[in-house]
């Protein structure tokens, strides 16, 4: 005999498990981080420079280091990868030179960030003689976030009615000013949401900066593009693994600060999406 | 001669051949309404006029087609200039999401060179007084025009036209999302634009062309079967199917 309500029960029950299984690392994740981090987190530990070895002082060159990273990333990538998304769903048409773009875009967001890394170093830092600099570190940084870009824009560009296209070049509109007034506007949100969660990729990656932009330990701000400077991701993966006896309550303040500046990042995405689905009404 | 003429044009999409030998002619300041059943190609004839059908990929268009003496399909046409003149409302109301003001000075916006706000005021006023929506809306200009209703909208979409003073309005089944009084109304606008502009509609609903068109053409499987006045379409008509078709025989 079977019992179709017992076997309904068990399987729930499972699905049930695997939901939380996600949710349950996560959930330690930011417990732990902040549990441990944040009794390190006052005005002395954001805003001075790393003091005795980086075992006590602040992370403020890693902060400001991150934050100019993630600046130049964006201004790279930005209009790059909106020029791209606006071609690739508006202009081009389906062909062997479009698939081989899309190919590389796909395969783009699948390389390992290590990859990036000494990519970067090759292109930049020794080719074009950049050096180890901020420079160097945005554009490997913005390259590896051009993909999410991309995706994120042209979804949104697609997501634009084709009727508001077609009405507007009925009006005698052109095909730019048809992108440039209908299409964008409506789609501002969407690529905007796509930027942000691209910059928090960009601020929380350790592996691009590595050969690239991070000082191991320079305690003072960067006076130039082409100056080296310090990162929290790479700044943690130092305390944590290359210098002994740091107090683990500066770590895991470190660890804090990276995660919640990646965290603010994706909800102000959030914000932007939700702000916006109520809004749309076609 | 008409205002606009269609010599020999075929159209084909691949390999099919959606307009055959289509000869017609539009007279100036009239309603022409085309009908005939689904897929007839009445939709795609009217795409031709301002060329909405190079939007398609593998479209082939052959004959000629003339508006005030000039042949449109001419690759050296201006498009842009050609749209201007030759304007068209869908068949969903389809405003932008924009203020009503916006959308009426849209195509201002991008063919003018900078008109001054008393012009674009003058503008916005002239075009709604034309649909007559003018008293009902003159106090929410700068609400958005997606929250009117269905007839507003469309009002709001020939509004939106007329500002960029065409001479030709191509209709695609304007009434088809809207109620019996709605379509009378909208209807009834249509009579009034007679005056200043030359009519295209394309309609599925015969009681409509009817009532409002001055010339009748009938449509099948992408031949242009008949066409005349009207009344004499619609009493006496000269071919079997056209006849078929008007009695409800089918379609």
């Amino acid at each position: 005999m079977s019992h179709p309500h017992r076997t309904q029960n068990i399987a729930f029950f499972f699905l049930l498990l695997a939901t939380l299984l996600i949710v349950v690392p996560v959930g330690l994740i930011v417990v732990i981080i902040v549990q441990k981090g944040l009794p390190a987190i006052n005005g002395q530990f954001l805003l001075d420079i790393p003091r005795q070895g980086m075992r006590a002082g602040g992370i403020f060159p890693a902060i400001v280091g991150t934050v100019y990273l993630v600046t130049g990333a964006i201004i790279f990538a930005l209009p790059i990868g909106l020029l791209a998304a606006i071609y690739l769903s508006e202009y081009s048409r389906e062909n062997m030179l479009t698939r081989l773009i899309k190919l590389a875009i796909v395969n783009l967001a699948g390389v390992p960030s290590v990859v990036y890394g000494l990519f970067g170093l090759a292109l930049f830092v020794v080719f074009f003689k950049f050096g180890a600099s901020i420079l160097s570190g945005s554009l490997t940084l913005g390259i590896m976030i051009l993909p999410i870009i991309i995706t994120a824009s042209r979804e949104a560009l697609e997501s634009v009615p084709s009727s508001f296209r077609e009405v507007s070049l009925s009006l005698g509109a052109s095909k730019w000013q048809t992108i440039r007034h209908i299409v964008l506007p409506n789609a501002i949100p969407g690529i905007l949401t796509g930027t942000i969660l691209g910059l928090g990729r960009a601020a929380g990656e350790t592996a691009p900066i590595l050969f690239t932009v991070a000082a191991f330990y320079l305690p003072r701000l960067p006076h130039s593009i082409f100056d080296q400077a310090m990162a929290l991701p790479y700044h943690l993966y130092v305390i944590s693994t290359q210098v002994p006896n740091v107090d683990e309550k500066t770590r895991y303040g470190t660890a804090f600060v990276l995660l919640a500046l990646v965290l603010v990042m994706n909800i102000i995405a959030v914000v932007i999406r939700t702000k916006f689905r109520k809004k749309k009404k076609w | 001669m008409g205002k606009i003429v269609t010599k020999h044009l075929h159209l084909r999409y691949g390999d099919f051949h959606a307009l055959k030998d289509v000869n017609i002619s539009f007279e100036p300041k009239k309603i022409t309404a085309i009908i005939g059943p689904s897929g007839c190609g009445k939709s795609t004839l009217l795409r031709v006029f301002n060329r909405m059908n190079d939007l398609i990929e593998g479209v082939r268009v052959d004959g000629e087609v003339l508006i005030d003496g000039r042949n449109i399909l001419d690759p050296l046409m201006d498009l842009v200039a050609l749209r201007k003149k030759v304007g068209m409302v869908f068949q969903r109301p389809n405003p932008f999401p924009l203020s009503i003001y916006e959308n009426i000075v849209f195509g201002e916006r991008i063919h003018g060179d900078g008109a001054s706000r008393d012009e674009l005021d003058g503008i916005v006023e002239h075009s709604l007084k034309s649909v007559l929506l003018w008293d009902e809306l003159k106090d929410k200009l700068h609400a958005s025009a997606l929250s009117l209703s269905l007839e507003q909208k469309q009002r709001l979409c020939i509004a939106r036209l007329i500002a960029v003073k065409p001479d030709v309005l191509l209709m695609d089944e304007p009434c088809s999302t809207l109620d019996p009084q709605a379509t009378a109304r909208i209807e009834e606008l249509m009579r009034e634009l007679k005056h200043s502009y030359t009519i295209m509609i394309v309609t599925h609903n015969m009681q409509q062309a009817a009532r409002i068109s001055d010339d009748a053409g009938f449509m099948l499987l992408g031949e242009l079967i008949e066409f005349g006045n009207t009344v004499q379409i619609f009493t006496a008509p000269q071919d079997r199917r056209t006849e078929d078709y008007i009695t409800g025989r089918y379609g």
